[in-house]
């Protein structure tokens, strides 16, 4: 099992380099100690520290060192490979040392930062150092693969930050695919009233970037279409797309709505998602007002033709211009592209998660969204704030927090409801004169305008009562209560439990991932935080990349934020997959596994083995093949083995048992 | 399915009427029932606020007691006052997640010679009569339906809170789709587990009373003509005083106060000293069906 | 081979367990607990692979031969591994290798297996801590003595390993 090692002729020369890293690592680890200790180990001829071994300074003495002393493997004891292992690999290709004759050892994120007993980080650390001594003795010289790129992007999501993602990289001259599953793009930013802290319109200001991308012809737009597959890798991605019907023919409708008002059905009969549930839209229907595509669409469950078979269709007989089309099929699509821009947003909390609310028990306690609609001018009461008993409320309170900030059900801040909740208390108030409470823990409102909109809010009159709401109740103690919704809740400021009476509850529920999130990040290949959100590669400092090059998030799929922040954040997911594509290239990390086909016995075990299809048995000479384009790296096949034959570059058995010799045998 | 009965000190005092007629729906029912041998207190509320570690000790005597009774074998404990059921499952939890409070216990019930392996199922009797009979069966055991008899199921703070084991724990509906079984009308309301005020009753008179008199008046605004309850002191509170809360409060609150249990038997058609309605101050027979 | 090198040793043992964590998750993790400054115990030393699918029983069983006190294995939770499906392969191997080590008399506590996603420093904070301790308790893993036979074999004792294992 063991190979020779393969280093190639000459003796190993070890430049061991330990990192103060200020006192992130010298706080805990006894760093010239460790030098002293890697000074003795085999192979090494030099062993030095410096403060910040990334810095100028730091890079240039392992250079001079590498020139100077004539080393031809380096280890540097400082932080993380995933943070710095390029950067250390850059300095010892500039010096003329092959990248691949380096070898990291983690002393800070997993020794110096964890441990709390000198001695013992000191112990740790050295054994690291040693197993990295070990190892790279035996590293030899690789070269980084250049794999052309796809100019394409695919975009899967068309709210704004989508939206705006697509639009720049369109601008760029970038061939766009804008996949959305709904059927018009616009996202939850098509459903609001006004956007806060300016009160503007928010289809005001939405329309005419959603305008932008239809008339772009960069752009091709697919709505009531799902990501299915995605293959391949950055800069190579091949991806399946579902197209499903909406029994309209696109290119023919011009939203007449000639169809939607001839339906047999005179009354709606489907839940409209976009009014939140309240109200019921016909089977063929337009979305909303301004949806784009500007077409009309049948919901397949609810209409007769299409469910039963038969109808009096006197949709297909009042179209002028034909466009109905029954038996419009599923298509599916496979598209190449360089890089995907994830944008697909969130969902809402349940609030009949929180019983003690009411809500769904109640008729008169709403979400924050359906208030959304009810006063904008095209939702369900035509911008009148009437509620479900018919009535118009004279008292209102907004609850915060509803979701959020709870462990029993989101520990995190949905960020963005305070400012939302203002926005509601102010457009409420415009709308009915009604006495507005709102029902906070604390108000974030950190932003540009937003302490100024509070103040506003303030002014106007709306109470405000520091107290996480206890309960909803329809019990009267007095008869003032009669017939209202008591509000149950410590007012924490003046240390009392108050009942406040109120004829209308509404209820700023909480941001959350979307349901399926789970199944799109296997389909992507990246990961999710332990909230559902998709996981950017670094919290400060890489927010919209992810692990898997090639794939960058935009918007509040990777973390409750407002408009503004998911704009940025799109413009900054443009920037790093235009780098990707423009590049022309993308390189591939030499970790990829191969066959010696003098010792492969071809047994085939190893065939099987690999998700990627990368190993193929060639019959005519006995022996197993990888395919060096396929092979991600994982090294599974070389572990099924039973030879030795495979084995993966930079991981290869020998490489792996020195690392652990050595951090066993001598500290 | 065999099951032991785990009365506790109130069945056998001044809930004697809720004991009488569990005892009498578990032989109607003809479930095969048998009390604990040698039980002890439970210690209730009181002793757990004055020494933590001894109060779980006493409670796990009836557990091991159990465990013993059944000769080692996985058994199904009833318990019908809230506090000793509350008070059984908070033991049995807080001994699984304590290694150094399983070893106290272990030991000390050691030493009397009685074995604990954490084994015995706490059971509630609307569980048993819900989830494990079935509505059904009860439906059919029923010879005088109550009908006309408005019920407000009252469920009091112990037993869904905070271990929501076999109900909801803000809305719960076992005792109200019991009721429904037995051809009575279910009140929906929004004081179920709302505190009875407890023992203030007696320790801090005007709190405990006015919480009282608050679940009375509720239940009756909805339309209940009888309360049924599955606790002796909420059972107790709500109905003893009901003559001082009109004095102090100028009503004339007069709703009966009946074990669930009660009503149970009553819809089985059994005598009415069978399930103790004579021990009620206020007389059931006035609301319908009950007579 | 062995230079053991005298660093000042603490009256109690402290066991040495190697650890192998896969790049994409529990790696990632680690580093998360260190920027999060989770303290945990000093036990674990850490050997970096792609994926948990490249470790081998070999790997394994030499590392506890090189004198390993116990062995973790660290790899996405299932359907998240970045290569698909590594982990379920590090999973089937490791099942084998657990029924081989009771054989040897090698007490299964000694190695573990955890699926600790990139999000979960706070699960590398609480599994070191935990076998850590629980390997203390038992001892220092001493190949070459003759162990104790295992409570369910009847009467033949284990094998004596001297080592040889591979």
């Amino acid at each position: 099992m063991i190979m020779s090692n393969t280093a190639a002729g000459d003796q190993p020369r070890i430049g061991v380099f330990v990192c103060y890293c200020g006192r992130n690592i010298a706080s805990k680890v006894d760093v010239e100690k460790v030098r002293q200790f890697a000074e003795k180990l085999p192979n090494v001829v030099v062993s030095r520290t410096y403060k910040f071994m990334c810095s100028d300074p730091g890079q240039e003495m392992i250079q001079q060192d590498i020139k100077e002393l004539k080393l031809n493997r380096i280890v540097v004891a400082s932080c993380s490979p995933l943070l710095h292992e390029p950067t250390f690999r850059r300095t010892c290709a500039a010096a003329g040392l092959n990248p691949f004759y380096f070898q990291m050892a983690n002393i800070r994120e997993q020794v110096s930062w964890v441990t709390a007993d000198t001695v013992a980080a000191t112990r740790k650390a050295s054994a690291l150092v040693a197993a990295a001594v070990s190892r790279v003795a035996c590293h030899t010289s690789l070269e980084k693969k250049r794999v052309p790129v796809h100019a394409d992007v695919m975009v899967v999501g068309a709210g704004i930050s989508g939206i705006h993602a697509a639009l720049l990289l369109a601008n760029a001259g970038k061939k766009v695919y804008l996949v959305e599953r709904e059927p018009s793009i616009g996202g939850h930013m098509a459903q609001l009233d006004k956007t806060f802290p300016t009160l503007d319109c928010s289809a005001c200001i939405l329309t005419p970037k959603m305008s932008e991308v239809k008339n772009h012809p960069n752009i091709t737009c697919w709505t009531l279409s799902e990501v299915e597959e995605v293959s391949g890798f950055a800069g190579n991605f091949k991806i399946k797309v579902r197209r499903n019907p909406r029994y309209i023919k696109q290119e023919l409708c011009v939203a007449c709505g000639q169809c939607v008002d001839v339906c047999v059905f005179k009354e709606g009969k489907v839940l409209d998602d976009f009014n939140v549930g309240l109200s019921k839209h016909k089977p063929i229907y337009m979305p909303f007002p301004q949806a784009t595509p500007a077409c009309v669409l049948i919901d397949p469950t609810a209409c007769l033709k299409l469910s039963r078979g038969k109808c009096a269709q006197r949709c297909v007989e009042a179209c002028d211009r034909k466009a109905i089309d029954f038996e419009q099929q599923v298509i599916h699509e496979e598209v190449e592209v360089g890089a995907v821009i994830i944008a697909t947003g969130y969902q809402m909390f349940d609030a009949r998660k929180t019983p003690e609310y009411g809500y769904g028990k109640y008729l008169n306690v709403y979400t924050m969204m359906e208030v959304e609609r009810l006063v904008n001018a095209a939702g369900p009461t035509q911008g009148e704030v009437i509620m479900r008993d018919g009535k118009t409320p004279k008292t209102v309170g907004i609850i915060h927090c509803v979701g959020s900030r709870d462990k029993r059900h989101h520990p995190y801040c949905s960020s963005v409801c305070c400012m939302a909740a203002l926005k509601t208390a102010h457009l409420v108030r415009e709308h009915t004169g009604a006495l507005v409470f709102n029902f906070y823990i604390d108000m974030r409102t950190p932003l540009k305008g937003y302490e100024e909109f509070y103040d506003r809010v303030l002014q106007e009159g709306v109470q405000f009562v520091r107290g996480r709401v206890a309960e909803v109740t329809d019990w009267a103690v007095t008869p003032a209560e009669d017939g209202k919704l008591v509000i149950r809740v410590e007012d924490t400021l003046i240390g009392v439990a108050r009942r406040i009476p109120v004829d209308m509850v509404i209820l700023a529920t909480a941001m959350e991932a979307h349901h399926d999130a789970a199944e799109l990040q296997r389909r992507f290949n990246i990961s999710c935080s332990k909230e559902g959100w998709f996981l950017e590669r670094h919290p400060k400092l890489a927010p919209v990349s992810t692990f898997s090059d090639g794939i960058f998030l935009a918007g509040v799929c990777q973390g409750p934020k407002d408009i503004p922040g998911s704009v940025a954040q799109a413009g900054a997911a443009a920037a790093e997959a235009l780098m990707l594509v423009d590049k022309g290239f993308v390189e591939i990390e030499p970790n990829s596994a191969w066959i010696d086909d003098e010792v492969c016995s071809g047994c085939k075990t190893c065939v099987p083995l690999c998700p990627f299809h990368a190993i193929t048995y060639n019959a005519q000479d006995h022996v197993s093949v990888i395919n060096e384009a396929l092979c991600k790296g994982c090294g599974t096949c070389v572990a099924s083995c039973p030879s030795g034959a495979a084995q993966q570059k930079l991981f290869t058995d020998e490489q792996i048992h020195q690392e652990i010799k050595g951090v066993l045998n001598y500290v | 399915m065999k099951y032991l009965y785990y009365p506790g000190c109130s069945l056998k005092g001044t809930g004697k009427a809720y004991d009488e007629s569990m005892v009498a729906v578990f032989q109607k029912l003809g479930m095969d029932v048998e009390e604990l041998q040698g039980w002890n207190c439970c210690g209730a509320t009181s002793y757990m606020s004055i020494d933590e570690t001894k109060a779980f000790a006493l409670i796990a005597r009836n557990l091991a007691l159990a465990e013993q009774q059944n000769g080692g074998e996985p058994v199904h404990l009833i318990s019908p006052c809230a506090a000793c059921y509350l008070g059984l499952c908070k033991a049995q939890k807080y001994i699984a997640e304590s290694e150094e409070l399983k070893t106290i216990i272990v030991d000390s019930l050691g030493s009397v010679g009685l074995k604990y392996t954490g084994n015995v199922k706490v059971r509630h009797p609307l569980d048993i009569f819900v989830n494990d009979l079935g509505l059904d069966k009860i439906a059919k055991c029923v010879s005088h339906p109550l009908k006309g008899l408005k019920v407000a199921s009252y469920y009091g703070c112990l037993i869904v809170r905070p271990y929501a084991t076999f109900d909801d724990q803000y809305n719960p509906m076992t005792m109200d789709k019991l009721m429904v079984a037995l051809g009575a009308e279910a009140v929906d309301w929004p004081l179920k587990t709302r505190c009875c005020g407890g023992t203030l009753t007696g320790t801090v008179e005007e709190a405990g009373l006015r919480l009282s008199y608050m679940l009375l008046k509720e239940a009756a605004k909805r339309g209940a003509n009888l309360v049924a309850t599955a606790c002796p002191l909420c059972q107790f509170n709500l109905e003893c005083y009901q003559s001082k809360m009109n004095h102090d409060y100028g009503d004339h609150v007069h709703l009966p106060v009946a074990f669930f249990s009660q009503v149970m038997g009553k819809a089985f058609g059994l005598d009415r000293r069978q399930i103790g309605l004579q021990r009620l101050m206020v007389p059931v027979e006035t609301s319908p069906a009950m007579a | 081979m062995s230079k053991a090198i005298h660093l000042p040793l603490a009256d109690n043992f402290e066991p040495r367990i190697v650890a192998f964590f896969c790049n994409w998750c529990t790696y990632t993790a680690s580093d998360l607990a260190g920027i999060s400054r989770m303290t945990y115990a000093p036990n674990t030393r850490v050997i970096r692979v792609m994926c948990s699918g490249r470790i081998e029983p070999q790997l394994l069983l030499a590392a506890l031969r090189e004198g390993a006190d116990g062995v973790l294995i660290g790899g996405c939770h299932p359907g998240d591994c970045h290569y698909q499906a590594g982990n379920y392969k590090c999973l089937r191997r490791f099942k084998l290798l657990k029924k081989y080590l009771d054989q040897m008399g090698i007490e299964p506590q000694r190695v573990r297996l955890e699926w600790i996603a990139a999000s979960e420093g706070d699960k590398v904070q609480k599994v070191t801590n935990e076998m850590t301790e629980q390997i203390r308790k038992l001892g220092p893993l001493k190949l070459t003595a003759i162990p104790k036979p295992p409570s369910h074999h009847q009467a033949d004792q284990a094998p004596v390993c001297q080592g040889a294992v591979s």
